[in-house]
């Protein structure tokens, strides 16, 4: 239970780090904490205590199976966050060389 | 049966094609822009004939069983959603034939909008909830570099903040998804139903599921306390772009996902129904107040995109099978209407080069067509007697006031006196009266451009023609897709065998 709580502190961490850094690279890392945060806690979910691969075998039993569902999944989640990222640093250095900072209180073009 | 799977490989297919040669062969991208939404506009209509009555048609992706494997369903709120979606995207991919020619790089426009559509088509057909957010993923992705496609200053920032928004937001619902994995133990949407019945219903994970799907789908949908990007990312795209995220993106990745998974999967009780009400009311009144002050056009439409998100999920938070029927119809309409009206600013932004409504006036002397549909659109959306949009407001306050909400109705009908009062300003500012001296010389937009601002216009005038008996089922079947709730299960897994 208590791996639970910590993946949800990383996950509030993550969120604090988006919210309240002025920064934008910051904000990006934020945003990767918040995602290893959800994918930890996925992984948790299908985790099982001295659990093996499940894959079928003639020769032998196998007890303890892991569900493979959630490690395929975070798999997935990890490649889109991948993609997410790599899109958002790019944005982040072409307003860098527009804006000439980082500083997101000096990037407001945009308001009302 | 086979329909199914072609609404993603057909825009796919088109991505990869146009990245592959559109460098070399100019006329591909266009081409091809052209004949994949047009088929898809096609297979779409064809989808509405196969549900006509009351089937739902489910594909095995590769073979493999439903509870098991992933599937794609259809029924008749999948091909109500998809012929507004391949609609507007076809009348779009017309627009920017000509619109884009003002950008370099063409064909890396259409591959990003071809992967948006795969996306959204995606989203729409699956049947598994996984899939749902891989195709929300791809939709949301390509949308956030749509926004950015300009690279100027403003497009860069607006993208930058809408990214880091969605993301936050799709961390949300993935984090949603993974808890609901935790307690039925499967992703097939019909699957996850059935266990879900035989839960508490007052389970409290569940509830938290309920509070990450709000956030994260609301954020999608612009409601109002999750609004914050649209309007700065809605006018910062190129036109075409602002009316497929104005005009479908926000309602298949949050309406349609959000109600799908509300109604059909986890079921509606209640506490959801007040929740969806409350937002609905709160977006309605504070777009339009927030768009009455606007003095750039496009930015006045993106609030009023919130304004109407709000009558839509208003409407659908009611519940009774009228109040369904009229958030569908005003769904579709605004799809059209809001579709049109960018279409128009970028019309106006096309041959005057503004968008600033100070800087215009009098354009209906030189921009006939643009000017008279815009005319239309903004009627339409303001609900003036013949024009569909009319008919959708008319019938969610009946509904309304069906439902004992007549404060809520009233309030409703204030917020479209509302929405005529911020139109009739657009077009006084920028339609009417003395041509600006400065803009003597600009001529009409290119003959593609007008014909899908002619076609919008054309469907907000005969929309109401969708109450007729003979036209009724295809809004009908959709809102009885919602209402079924949770025997969306009992008939997905039934179609299979």
């Amino acid at each position: 239970m208590i791996t639970y709580f910590l993946c949800l502190a990383l996950f509030c961490v993550g969120l604090y780090c988006v919210l309240r850094k002025r920064n934008l690279i910051k904000i990006i890392i934020g945003l990767g904490i918040i995602d290893y945060a959800v994918n930890l806690f996925f992984v948790l979910i299908g985790y099982r205590h001295k659990g093996r691969a499940p894959i079928l075998s003639s020769t032998q039993e196998i007890k303890n199976m892991v569900d493979p569902i959630p490690q395929a999944l975070v798999l997935t989640a990890i490649v889109i966050g991948l993609a997410v990222t790599a899109l958002i640093v790019a944005i982040a250095m072409r307003l860098y060389e527009k804006y000439g900072t980082f500083d997101i209180t000096k990037i407001k073009r945009l308001k009302g | 049966m086979y329909i199914l799977p072609l609404f993603v490989v057909i825009p796919l297919g088109g991505a990869f094609l146009i990245s592959l040669l559109g460098k070399r062969m100019k006329a591909i991208p266009d081409s091809l822009g052209f004949i994949c939404t047009g088929s898809l506009f096609l297979f779409s209509l064809f989808s509405v004939f196969l549900t006509s009555n009351m089937e739902v048609i489910v594909y095995k992706v590769g073979g493999w069983v439903p509870p098991i494997g992933i599937c794609m369903v259809l029924d008749g709120l999948t091909s109500f959603m998809l012929v507004t979606l391949n609609l507007v995207s076809f009348l779009v991919a017309i627009y920017s034939v000509s619109y884009m020619e003002r950008y370099t790089d063409k064909w890396k426009f259409y591959v990003l909008f071809f992967l948006m559509l795969a996306g959204m088509n995606g989203i729409v057909v699956t049947g598994d909830l996984f899939n749902l957010f891989v195709f929300l993923e791809i939709a949301s992705i390509s949308s956030y570099a749509l926004v950015a496609f300009g690279t100027e200053e403003e497009e860069l920032e607006a993208s930058f903040k809408y990214a880091i928004m969605g993301s936050v937001a799709s961390s949300f619902i993935l984090l949603g998804i993974a808890l609901l994995y935790s307690i039925a133990a499967t992703l097939n949407m019909a699957d996850i139903s059935l266990e879900i019945a035989k839960l508490q219903s007052s389970s409290r994970i569940l509830k938290f599921i309920i509070v990450l799907f709000i956030m994260g789908f609301g954020l999608k949908a612009a409601l109002i306390p999750f609004h914050a990007w649209l309007p700065d990312a809605h006018p910062s795209a190129p036109a075409p772009i602002s009316a497929m995220l104005s005009g479908v993106l926000i309602k298949v990745l949050g309406v349609y996902a959000l109600i799908r998974i509300f109604f059909n999967v986890i079921g509606t009780d209640k506490t959801i129904l007040s929740i969806l009400i409350i937002l609905g009311i709160i977006s309605m009144i504070m777009g339009a107040f927030l768009a009455i002050g606007q003095k750039d056009m496009k930015r006045m439409l993106a609030y009023s995109s919130i304004s109407q998100i709000g009558y839509i999920i208003f409407a659908i938070g009611i519940q009774t099978p009228l109040a369904i029927f009229a958030g569908l119809f005003h769904l579709i309409n605004h799809a059209v209407f809001k579709s049109l009206l960018f279409l128009n600013s970028g019309a106006v932004e096309y041959s005057a080069d503004t968008r600033n409504l100070d800087e215009m006036g009098g354009l209906n002397n030189r921009l006939i067509i643009t000017g008279h549909t815009s005319l239309i659109g903004s009627m339409s959306i303001s609900g003036i007697p013949p024009l569909s949009g009319f008919w959708s407001k008319l019938l969610i306050i009946l509904a309304a006031v069906q439902a004992k909400y007549v404060g809520l109705a009233i309030v409703a009908i204030l917020v479209s006196i509302l929405t005529l009062a911020y139109y009739l300003r657009l077009q006084r500012d920028a339609f009417f009266g003395r041509l600006n001296e400065r803009l003597k010389a600009i001529k009409e937009v290119p003959w593609t451009m007008q014909v899908s601002m002619l076609i919008l216009a054309f469907v907000c005038i005969f929309g109401g023609l969708m109450l007729i008996p003979f036209l009724r089922p295809f809004l009908h079947n959709a809102a009885d897709a919602l209402l079924e709730g949770r025997n969306y299960a009992g008939l997905v897994l039934g179609a299979v065998k």
